[in-house]
């Protein structure tokens, strides 16, 4: 038992410290995806206990660089169905247990 | 003197009236005390004169003399001179003012009827109580001015002096009460016309505004931005599915790319530590639909040429029997491209391994008008479109499959050079190609065909041109290798050229054909009408030498089952068919066109088709009719349009004719044309024949039952050495059998093999008896 919970825990410790950010779908030109992924990645480690202050940091930085209204949901299990602005999406996962999806509508 | 005395003071009168007006009565006084005193003086009264006095008689004195006073100012000078600028000379000046003022007073007092009377009037007009005052104001004013006029004049000095005294004090103090009095009643009244004053200089204030334009009201809406949506579920065993995938895509990319052992951890596909940035693969969709495509493509052309495949696989033309001997030729598909319209077709040519796969060569025989070559290799089962492309630059003139490697094409061009292409690459440029300094032609290659690979296993062709070479080709190491085979040498036709050099003619050469059997021996038909019989180890002697033709030959070619007989044609109208052990044709057709191109049929010794340049396409079968075709019949419609070349399928009962424009006919021919020489033998005939047959005999049973009657016959055939005695053991049963393991059913070209009966015995002949073999 404690074997295997001492297992999981590894696993859970390893999928997070070595998972990657994994793009799952997306729609934005090269260079907008890859600042988003990574000011995304940025902001779920620093706030990696608070989705809601992750959120707002994604989501103000992206009203910043590309434009008003940007929404930001972070979650470990949701499901959704939104409408975008063309070439405004982008929705990954990211260590292991976290799925951001971003978009722009105004 | 009590006279002079008043002498005196008459002088003293006189003085005093001299004098000024006031002081008149005193001196008066002074006379009368002086004249006194004189007399207090002098008790005596006695007259002092001076001595200078003037001496003066009674009557004198006691004349009255008027002296007058005027107000005359004696210091007024009254010489002054003024210079006039009118009249530009110096005038004296006469009025002078003789008025002294001794005193002003400035009233500011106005006459009512004046204009600022008037205003200021008419400001106070609206206060009514003003009124009564204004009008006191006017007679105080106006007698107030009366007194300011009356002073002025007053103060001048009248005809007494006293009067004048007295009247100007009364008058002054009058007016100096009147107009203390008038003084009085002002001050209460100025107050109130004080305020109505305008400013001393009575502006009139004006304002003006530019002109203001109006105001426009604009608006404007962009188009909003496109929006779409999206929707997804995530949840925690999503995710973990997902990194798991990626993962497992990246090792297998890992282990494509190099051999590197990848650390596998405790799930089965942990790569090593990135956190760099992974993208879900994008296949590309085109080239994964390709496959489809082509399936598709195909199964649409089948669809659309339905009919015709049908009538390919199963037609047979049934009025065959009514027609005694002759035949049809049943035109199926038609294969043309839009690039190759206006190019001639110069090669046909089956591919060996797929029946239904045949190469088109295309460029111009026009010495004129030389363009471009294509290269297309088309398939039945897609008529609409070749399944593969090559352009060249200079026009094909000939091409050839490899028997062995069947990717492999032998092509040569108008240019002189060769090329190998390779159907595997998907390259649109030939694999080799030969160039100057390796050796190709100077005049357009005639033909190609492969040889048997050399020693060194490494491929091997020969190519015919019209600079009289033939030149064996070997792909060595990636190059292509020439090696002069053979010159054609034109007899008798050596010349002297300058400085005693031996010049040899070339003959050109426009054809060959290597024979089945004896490797080494090759035909080579010339422009000038002449096959010369070759063989490789010779060269620069020939065999034999056939004077084929009056013109070019165009075609030459060995009969596949008999191994002395070889056809020729040429544009001098015949088709001859020889032995090459005779130098006089066996067979002679005319067929009063140019002839293109001549072929045998591969399942029957004594079947062959010619084509002519009006488009007719013959087909022969000696067999049956020594003299005149079967069949003879109009290929191509469209006038002006020349057949060129005319091949056999090796395998079905079509053929390929080709045209100058470039448009490939497929026909079918029928079953008259189609006939087999049947083969029976049995024990109790000998026969007697002078041809023997190539191949070798071969047992053969055939179970299947044949598809159409005329082709394949029910045979038991033995081997000939034993029963017949009569044969030699080399008489081959030309039997080449495929046994048709898949539904009959099937469309041509799909799995299993078409049944194809292909025999034929040695049945041509020439100028001897004959006696076919027939079982």
């Amino acid at each position: 038992m404690e074997e295997t919970e001492e297992e999981k825990k590894d696993e859970a410790d390893y999928k997070r410290l070595h998972s990657f950010p994994l793009i799952r779908h997306s729609d934005m030109p090269e260079e907008m995806r890859i600042e988003t992924m990574e000011l995304c990645v940025t902001a779920c480690e620093k706030h990696a206990t608070n989705n809601e202050s992750a959120a707002k940091m994604i989501k103000e930085t992206m009203d910043k660089k590309f434009g008003s209204s940007w929404h930001v949901v972070i979650g470990e299990g949701f499901g959704f169905e939104i409408t975008h602005e063309v070439k405004n999406l982008l929705y990954m996962f990211f260590g292991g247990s976290l799925a951001v999806c971003v978009w722009k509508c105004s | 003197m009590p006279p002079k005395a008043a002498d005196k003071r008459r002088q003293g009168q006189g003085a005093s009236s001299g004098g000024k007006a006031g002081k008149a009565g005193k001196a008066k006084k002074r006379d009368e005390e002086t004249s006194e005193t004189g007399e207090d003086g002098l008790t005596a009264r006695a007259v002092v004169r001076s001595p200078d006095q003037l001496r003066l008689t009674e009557a004198e004195l006691k004349a009255e003399i008027t002296r007058t006073l005027t107000a005359d100012n004696p210091h007024i000078p009254r010489d002054i001179v003024r210079f006039s600028f009118i009249e530009r000379a110096y005038k004296l000046v006469d009025d002078m003012d003789q008025t002294t003022i001794h005193f002003t007073l400035n009233g500011y007092l106005i006459h009512k009827d004046s204009d600022e009377g008037r205003r200021q009037s008419i400001r106070s007009s609206t206060e009514a109580e003003q009124a009564p005052v204004e009008e006191k104001e006017a007679p105080v004013e106006a007698s107030a001015e009366a007194t300011e006029e009356a002073e002025t004049k007053d103060e001048e000095p009248t005809e007494e002096a006293e009067a004048a005294e007295e009247e100007e004090r009364e008058q002054a103090a009058e007016a100096a009460e009147e107009a203390k009095a008038a003084e009085a009643e002002e001050p209460p009244l100025p107050k109130q016309p004080e305020k109505k004053l305008a400013n001393q200089f009575n502006f009139i204030e004006r304002g003006s505004a530019t002109y203001q334009y109006p105001l426009r009201e604009k608006g404007l809406q962009t188009d909003p931005a496109p929006i779409e949506n999206f929707s997804d579920n995530v949840n925690q065993w999503c995710i973990y599915d997902a990194y798991m995938e990626e993962l497992e895509r990246i090792e297998k990319a890992k282990e494509k790319e190099k051999a590197k052992p990848v650390v596998v951890k405790k799930e089965e596909t942990h790569s090593g530590r990135k956190l760099s940035y992974v993208e879900p693969p994008h296949s590309d969709s085109l080239s994964k639909v390709a496959k489809a495509a082509k399936i598709a493509e195909r199964m649409v052309n089948l669809n659309t040429f339905d009919d015709i495949a049908q009538d390919f696989k199963y037609f047979e033309d049934a009025s065959d029997e009514f027609r005694g001997q002759e035949g049809t030729l049943l035109p199926l598909w038609k294969f043309q491209s839009e690039k190759t319209k206006k190019l001639a077709v110069t090669a046909i040519s089956w591919n060996p391994k797929y029946n239904d796969l045949f190469a088109v060569g295309y460029g111009s025989y026009d010495f004129m008008k030389q363009g471009h070559g294509m290269l297309l290799v088309y398939t039945l089962k897609n008529p609409s479109f070749p399944e593969y492309s090559f352009s060249s630059e200079s026009g094909i003139m000939c091409l050839d499959f490899h028997s062995e490697h069947s990717h492999l094409l032998a092509v040569g061009f108008y240019d002189g050079n060769v090329a190998i292409y390779n159907l595997k690459k998907a390259s649109s440029q030939p694999s080799y190609k030969s160039s100057a300094k390796s050796g190709k032609h100077t005049e357009p290659v005639w033909q190609v065909k492969w040889q048997k690979d050399d020693m060194d296993n490494n491929c091997n062709f020969f190519s015919v041109s019209s600079d009289g070479r033939i030149v064996s080709w070997t792909l060595v190491k990636n190059e292509l290798v020439h090696m002069d085979v053979i010159k054609l040498s034109a007899d008798g036709t050596t010349m002297q050229g300058p400085e005693g050099l031996q010049l040899q003619m070339l003959g050109s050469g426009t054809s060959f054909d290597f024979h089945k059997k004896i490797d080494y021996l090759f035909l080579v038909g010339t422009e000038e009408g002449k096959i010369y019989k070759c063989s490789k180890s010779y060269s620069n002697q020939f065999l034999d030498v056939f004077e084929a033709h009056h013109m070019a030959v165009d075609s030459v070619s060995w009969n596949p089952f008999h191994l002395k007989v070889f056809i020729s044609c040429s544009s001098d109208w015949t088709v001859k068919i020889w032995d090459h052990t005779i130098k006089t044709p066996m067979f002679v057709y005319d067929l009063s066109t140019a002839v293109g191109d001549v072929a045998w049929s591969p399942y029957s010794s004594t079947v062959f088709a010619a084509v002519t340049i009006d488009g007719q396409a013959h087909v022969f079968d000696l067999n049956i009719n020594k003299v005149e075709p079967l069949c003879t019949q109009l290929v191509v419609t469209r006038k002006k349009n020349k057949t060129t070349h005319i091949q056999f399928n090796p395998v079905h009962p079509i053929i390929v004719v080709g045209d100058e424009r470039g448009l490939i006919t497929c026909l079918k021919l029928s079953p008259n044309l189609r006939k087999m020489p049947r083969l029976l033998l049995r024990p109790l005939w000998t026969v007697q024949c002078s041809w023997v047959s190539e191949h070798g005999w071969g047992v053969c049973n055939t179970t299947s039952a044949s598809l159409q009657d005329t082709w394949a016959r029910k045979a038991d055939v033995s081997t000939g050495s034993s029963k017949h005695p009569a044969w030699t053991s080399t008489v081959p049963s030309p039997f080449q059998e495929r046994t048709d393991t898949s539904n009959p059913q099937e469309l041509p070209g799909q799995g299993g093999a078409v049944v194809g009966y292909s025999w034929a015995l040695s049945v041509c002949g020439a100028g001897r008896d004959f006696s076919a073999v027939t079982v």
